[in-house]
């Protein structure tokens, strides 16, 4: 049967802007607008970019045993959270590895948002579900009820704070914060997955075209999917189906810092792993792109490893890239090589983010 | 799309304007839409003998790396080595600066089995 991608409450806005649409996730989705992905990546790194991220998945988790039940569904610790924060977790699977990554923001005592990405959205709800049975807790799918914008990128708070009374200085990172835009109430977030300063805006679906277009001709540059992932990936974010998967164990990452050391679901599974490989940063000292797939080859040109995200980074303009690697070649500085069509390009291992450097 | 009427074209997107026994060649003002921004140019070493359809080139776009490959048989007599320092020139001016090679050709027949421009656009937009 024909089953016809879904659209963000953005479709129009997209087409409009002669954005080239792709299929992520099921959804319609801008790649790019006419800027291009390098210059839509400077605009985040310089001034204002705008993004649409209502193509996420948005999954209520509330009840008097809600911070109960996600300090056992999720690594990261939520009762760490005051009500009006959020924090970056991950949510593990039976056998060690990794459902999804997420944010969770709490936004009240006993009342979570659980923010999932698009192409896990399904399996989240259903596996929050399922743990949740004999938790006082309801898990709600609200991802059709959300639509979510990110502004991001230095000029953000200046431009941002143009458009509403409340002194966003006050807003902290990862703190949430209800205001209203000439008349629209929207909920702010100290956020985003771009390494810069910036907001998530969560409003409702019917308000999201007048708010985007209040925020493009307040100065914002609109931002596709492409300058998204070469921005997280710039600054040294996992990207799930790439550093971390249903296979891959949090604690052999550079992101082990999310695992909280608590009882949690497959923690036997996931504690204490050997980590034959390591995940690492790499950035090619020869010129080359890396890409994900390709081979990852140690000083005597020996397999070593594979590339799991890679770009030419758009800010430094030299090859970057995550991959996993044999555990003794990951200490910082190690020289490898990545196999680029049957070359060896000599790369390093580095300490992402990799544009502060 | 732009497809100058004076090109002939191969449905592989890459043109060909043929002086003499000398035939220049670049990427399509379509081929270079759908790549999105140019970031990395590989060229073949000056000298090297190419066949028609043989892989010659790679251009890497932000989001992946595309192979380019002869649309005529010969040797490579020219490179256009100002992609080395300016990769985008391919997306800037893909029928003038951003040209890739000089092929001296060894059958120029060979192009009149080429796509005209009217062709190449219908081929390409059935494409899209």
């Amino acid at each position: 049967m024909f089953d016809p991608m879904k659209r963000t409450p953005l479709f129009e806005a997209h087409e409009e802007l002669g954005a080239r649409m792709v299929e992520f996730a099921g959804y319609a989705m801008p790649l790019h607008y006419q800027a291009g992905i390098n210059q839509e990546h400077l605009s985040v790194r310089q001034g204002v970019g705008l993004f649409d991220v209502s193509h996420m998945g948005e999954v209520r988790v509330v009840g008097p045993g809600a911070t109960r039940f996600l300090q056992y569904a999720t690594l990261n610790d939520p009762a760490r959270l005051k009500p009006g924060r959020g924090q970056y977790s991950m949510l593990p699977n039976a056998t060690g590895g990794l459902i999804d990554d997420l944010f969770v923001y709490r936004e009240g005592e006993d009342d979570y948002l659980v923010v999932a990405n698009a192409s896990n959205t399904a399996a989240v709800l259903l596996h929050l579900q399922d743990l949740a049975a004999g938790h006082e807790c309801h898990v709600i799918d609200e991802s059709d009820t959300v639509a979510l914008l990110a502004l991001q990128g230095p000029g953000a708070p200046l431009l941002l704070g143009q458009l509403v009374d409340d002194d966003l200085g006050q807003l902290k990172r990862n703190a949430t914060l209800d205001v209203v835009l000439s008349g629209i109430p929207v909920r702010l977030s100290r956020t985003g997955y771009t390494g810069e300063d910036g907001f998530e805006i969560f409003l409702r679906p019917a308000d999201a075209p007048s708010v985007w277009d209040m925020l493009l001709a307040a100065g914002a540059s609109p931002c596709g999917l492409g300058a998204r992932d070469t921005l997280r990936l710039e600054a040294g974010f996992p990207l799930y189906g790439h550093e971390l998967t249903e296979a891959s164990n949090p604690l052999c990452t550079p992101f082990a810092w999310v695992v909280k050391d608590k009882e949690f679901f497959g923690r036997d599974a996931m504690w204490d792993p050997a980590c034959d490989e390591r995940l690492v940063g790499l950035r090619l000292t020869e010129r080359g792109i890396p890409r994900q797939g390709y081979r990852v080859l140690d000083a005597s040109g020996a397999p070593a490893g594979t590339v799991t995200s890679g770009a030419l980074s758009p800010l430094t303009r030299d090859g970057i890239g995550f991959a996993w690697v044999r555990r003794d070649l990951a200490e910082l500085g190690t020289e490898l090589a990545v196999e680029i069509r049957g070359q060896a390009v000599a790369a390093k291992v580095v300490q992402p983010p990799f544009h502060l450097t | 799309m732009k497809t100058p009427p004076e090109l002939r074209y191969a449905e592989s997107h890459e043109w060909v304007a043929l002086q003499g026994s000398s035939a220049t060649v670049g990427i399509t003002d379509f081929a270079q839409d759908q790549l999105g921004d140019v970031v990395f140019v590989e060229l073949p070493a000056v000298g090297r003998r190419v066949a028609k359809g043989e892989q010659m080139a790679v251009i890497e776009s932000v989001k992946t790396a595309s192979d380019i490959y002869a649309p005529v048989s010969g040797v490579v007599a020219a490179v256009n080595d100002a992609l080395d320092a300016k990769p985008e020139l391919v997306n800037s001016e893909p029928y003038g600066e951003g040209w890739l090679v000089r092929i001296e050709v060894a059958d120029t027949s060979e192009v009149d089995g080429l796509l005209d421009a009217t062709a190449y656009a219908a081929s390409a937009s059935e494409e899209h």
